[in-house]
């Protein structure tokens, strides 16, 4: 067994990369397509554009609520990892967080790909074990008579957040709404953000 | 026992780290591994996600836990790709000009008995326990909740059941189902009154009698 230090990761994707290439298996538009798809097209913009109509259409958020995966598609957002989606309401005394203790798994049309806190072994270690303290430590202090439910993403079903609307938000349109939907609350390590840090939007 | 991506409720972890405004890939690498996960299924015969994920679980321990995500990503889709003869570690060694660590080997008999269960067995808010199994290959009940008792919240669709589907055992569906655990009966004295977990389970791995 070789205790040589592991060539730089960097030149041993690239190496993967030209390997694939010089066979003509991949091509370098594929790449470029590929991180397009997850560096641009996915993302937690999407997934509040979700919230955002749930909190303003009484009738899309019944539809959310009961096949979450078709209300997304009917705004656009479907593809890989988004092919089950089951949204989880939160509610005065009930609080949803997700994890994915076994690896990342997460809806990636509806949240974007994961950031790195959420791939952590302390966070895919602890939030199942010990949510409040992790839940504090992440800047979101529940009051002890809200339950907490830990999703954790063992098979196929891939999970959003609907955090509750914030107080004063009341008449605000659905794109001033989307503004206040953070990645972490549609995650549930976060609340929507108050309504009075929603810059006033131009009219 | 579990393997080292069997994280939930491991002790030891510490503070979790956090970037302001976090970007998507940090560095040109990253997003190499991504777009390989992506086209592995146009390269690799027969590639799926389970076996993925187990090229990922196979990483020795000590290796799994020091890299990023994206590290652990390239070594799994590699290590797929040069035990199927796709791609040759010499030449990748040669062009990386270093060593390039691989995952291990798939452990000898790597499944756990499972009847297959094309039926749903089980139904909304029934209790059920989950199977107190070990299974050296890949296999997604994690331990924490194995020989535990819990409420089914959910029926999910049928999923392909990612014990065979990794090892090339017999293809099948299974349902899932969201089973809700409560934090007593998972963690003891570490849980809390109020909290629950919940565990998104293949019907093979429950059962509805207590153990």
């Amino acid at each position: 067994m070789s205790r040589q230090a592991p060539a730089p990761i960097a030149a041993r994707a690239a190496a993967v990369k030209s390997a694939l290439i010089d066979k003509g298996l991949l091509t370098a538009e594929t790449f470029d397509h590929m991180v397009h798809l997850g560096a641009e097209a996915w993302k937690p913009e999407n997934g509040a554009r979700v919230v955002a109509r749930a909190w303003t259409d009484p009738a899309f958020r019944a539809r959310l609520l009961d096949d979450a995966t078709a209300a997304c598609a009917e705004l656009g957002y479907e593809g890989p990892q988004g092919e089950y989606i089951v949204a989880l309401e939160d509610t005065a005394d009930r609080h949803n967080v997700i994890v994915c203790t076994q690896c990342s798994c997460t809806a990636w049309p509806v949240l974007g790909l994961p950031t790195d806190w959420y791939k952590s072994p302390e966070y895919r270690a602890r939030v199942v074990r010990e949510p409040r303290p992790v839940l504090r430590e992440l800047g979101l202090e529940l009051p002890q008579e809200v339950a907490i439910r830990v999703w954790e993403t063992s098979a196929e079903t891939r999970y959003m957040v609907i955090p509750m609307r914030p107080a004063g938000s009341e008449g605000w349109s659905e794109e001033q709404l989307a503004g206040l939907v953070t990645r972490e609350a549609l995650i549930g390590t976060a609340m929507a953000l108050p309504a009075h840090r929603q810059p006033i939007a131009a009219s | 026992m579990r393997g080292i991506h069997d994280l939930g409720g491991m002790y030891g972890f510490g503070p979790i780290a956090r970037e302001s405004d976090e970007p998507v890939f940090h560095e040109e690498w990253q997003e190499t591994a991504f777009a390989l996960l992506m086209a592995a299924g146009s390269v690799q015969p027969g590639f799926n996600a389970d076996q993925y994920r187990h090229s990922v679980e196979r990483m020795a321990p000590g290796h799994y836990l020091s890299v990023h995500y994206y590290e652990r990503m390239l070594t799994g889709i590699t290590t797929l790709l040069v035990e199927q003869g796709v791609l040759d570690l010499a030449d990748l060694e040669a062009r990386a000009g270093g060593v390039f660590p691989l995952a291990l080997p798939v452990a000898a008999a790597p499944m756990a008995a499972f009847t297959p269960q094309p039926e749903a067995r089980f139904r909304v808010g029934q209790q059920v326990w989950v199977r107190q199994y070990s299974c050296k290959g890949h296999t997604r009940a994690p331990e924490f909740c194995r020989g535990k008792s819990g409420t089914v919240l959910r029926v999910a669709p049928k999923f392909s059941f990612p014990d065979t589907s990794a090892h090339g055992g017999e293809l099948r569906e299974e349902h899932t189902y969201h089973v809700e655990f409560t934090a007593r009966e998972l963690w003891g004295a570490d849980g809390n009154d109020s909290d629950s977990v919940v565990v998104d389970l293949w019907d093979s791995y429950l059962e509805g009698d207590a153990p």
